[in-house]
């Protein structure tokens, strides 16, 4: 059977074509501001990469902020349940997923059937989202992928007095006057959106084994600080961004 | 580049006075995250001031902005008895003789410049904002404070102002330069609201109208605040966004309270307080020492 999951997130649009519950093709595309025919890109992207047509994929499923505008769906599912759902098909022991997104962050805990027990949303606030590495790292002037192995050669926890993005910026700034090494500043920024998202994480009281998923995932230098301030170990799947997509496109398996 | 959010610094002083024929001449100034005042006062009366903004170095910006008010005026440093500072960088005034916190001097300098019915101050400021309930002295007796996020603060108007490239002076009056009132911006953080005021130009609305969108969330955001305190009449507005009446007015309307008209600079609430503060700590010191 031949399914598709569609994740219509803030920033990004991502598809995953399943053939019997295996990954056959996958793309992601920026939604911009027409996050239909965006969606409509990467769809067909991933149905090349599957090397099939449309009419082969028998259901579809969509999640994300914008799930309603999904073209070509016949279910939708909300993002906790996506996300839920996609983790525990990788990782059956896992008991607290963390998705961090472009303008979203969440906590689910679940338990060992992969149901959904909590979860915990900031949807309101930069600081606790990708925007808000997005606009350091343009106020330090370093590129979003680099920010994270940067952070990782710091050995200087520094505080940031900031919690709102806007603010952090200026801080940013004042202390690229002061000399500060960037590194530094950059661990500083990873520690300050881990320390929001573990917040989230405590309100849903997390328990092994957390796994993390979502772009922010790839930042190896927020893993880095969300794992010193969970003071436990979190594992990161493959292309964590897809998972929604993915979770979404188990779901349609079952109809 | 132009930088739509940078407003014009300037001073003021009282060309009909003369400093020299009173008797206590002291100060305060206001080191405030965006911008620094000194204000001047001559027996507890307004004599001068200065405006401008802060600088990455705290005491610099508080000796700039005491040399601007002093310029013109035949005043020198060593002729002020006794300086407060306060503000955010309070305790970075090189050349004060105390630090009191911006709570105490915004409602003192309230107190003085509405008058002695002033219950409630709404001070909304550079990087904060907040409701102080005082007495009929300028005494504080309650307040609440946002200073953990730019929404509802002059930062937050700031990276609208360059998003829309309109000057940050202007934008309270073209905010009602649009054909019917828009529904105010849904995104309280200001990185999300600039992404959906992005989105709002790319439908086509004109600048004004996000503009108008965004002053009435803007002011809602302060009446939350403003409702966990509770308005008491008289109302009185300090702080730079006192001068944007696209905020105010929607202000007003939605809380149904009239804030009495500013007949001063509402910028130097703290700076004056600070130096009223100051006029009564020189006359003590000077008893004292008698």
């Amino acid at each position: 059977m031949i399914t598709a999951g569609i994740d219509m997130g803030s920033k990004t649009i991502k598809v995953v074509v399943l053939r019997n519950g295996r990954i056959i093709g996958k793309a992601m595309i920026l939604a911009g501001f027409e996050s239909q025919q965006a969606a409509e890109q990467a769809f067909a992207t991933a149905l090349e990469e599957a090397g099939i047509t449309g009419e082969e994929v028998e259901r579809t499923a969509a999640t994300g902020a914008g799930r309603k505008y999904a073209p070509r769906t016949q279910q939708a599912i909300s993002e906790v349940a996506g996300d839920a759902r996609g983790v525990h098909k990788l990782y059956p022991n896992a008991r607290t997923v963390i998705d961090v997104g472009a303008e979203e962050g969440r906590a689910i805990r679940c338990n060992e059937k992969g149901k959904v027990l909590d979860f915990a949303l900031n949807e309101k606030c930069a600081a606790g989202a990708g925007a808000f590495t997005e606009a350091m790292s343009r106020a330090l002037e370093v590129k979003i992928e680099d920010l994270g192995p940067m952070s990782l050669t710091s050995e200087n926890a520094i505080p940031m007095n900031a919690q709102c993005a806007v603010f952090a910026e200026s801080e940013v700034v004042s202390l690229l006057h002061q000399k500060t090494p960037k590194e530094d500043i950059a661990r500083a920024v990873h520690d300050a959106i881990a320390s929001r998202i573990v917040s989230l994480a405590r309100k849903v009281g997390f328990e092994p084994e957390v796994v993390l998923i979502g772009g922010v995932a790839q930042n190896k230098g927020f893993v880095d600080s969300l794992q010193r301030a969970l003071e436990c170990q979190v594992m990161v799947p493959e292309d964590p961004e897809y998972i929604g997509a993915f979770g979404a496109a188990l779901a349609a398996t079952e109809g | 580049m132009v930088e739509y959010w940078r407003w014009r610094e300037y001073r003021w002083h009282a060309q009909h006075k003369d400093w020299r024929e009173g008797e206590l001449v002291t100060a305060g100034v206001d080191v405030g995250s965006v911008s620094s005042q000194a204000v001047i006062v001559v027996d507890g009366e307004l004599y001068a001031y200065s405006n401008m903004r802060t600088g990455s170095d705290s005491p610099e910006s508080a000796r700039k902005a005491m040399e601007w008010a002093l310029e013109e005026t035949g005043l020198t440093l060593d002729d002020i008895g006794f300086v407060v500072g306060t503000g955010y960088g309070r305790v970075n005034v090189p050349f004060s003789n105390k630090a009191i916190t911006e709570i105490a001097c915004h409602a003192r300098g309230a107190n003085y410049m509405y008058g002695p019915n002033v219950r409630t101050v709404l001070d909304m400021g550079g990087q904060d904002c907040k409701v102080i309930r005082c007495d009929d002295r300028g005494k504080v007796s309650a307040f609440v404070m946002n200073d953990k996020c730019a929404a509802g603060t002059g930062r937050g108007m700031e990276v609208f102002a360059d998003l829309l490239a309109l000057p940050i002076e202007e934008v309270g009056e073209l905010s009602f330069q649009v054909e019917e009132e828009p529904p105010p911006v849904s995104c309280t953080c200001v990185i999300f609201a600039k992404s959906e005021a992005t989105a709002l130009l790319r439908e086509g609305w004109p600048k004004n109208r996000v503009l108008a969108a965004y002053c009435s969330a803007m002011a809602h955001r302060v009446v939350t605040l403003l409702e966990q305190v509770g308005i008491e009449k008289e109302f009185a507005i300090t702080g730079g966004i006192g001068k944007n009446i696209g905020v105010v007015r929607r202000l007003e309307d939605e809380i149904g309270v009239k804030a009495l008209p500013a007949k001063l600079d509402t910028q130097i609430a703290g700076g004056l307080g600070g130096a009223l503060f100051a006029q009564r700590l020189l006359k003590k010191k000077l008893a004292a020492a008698a």
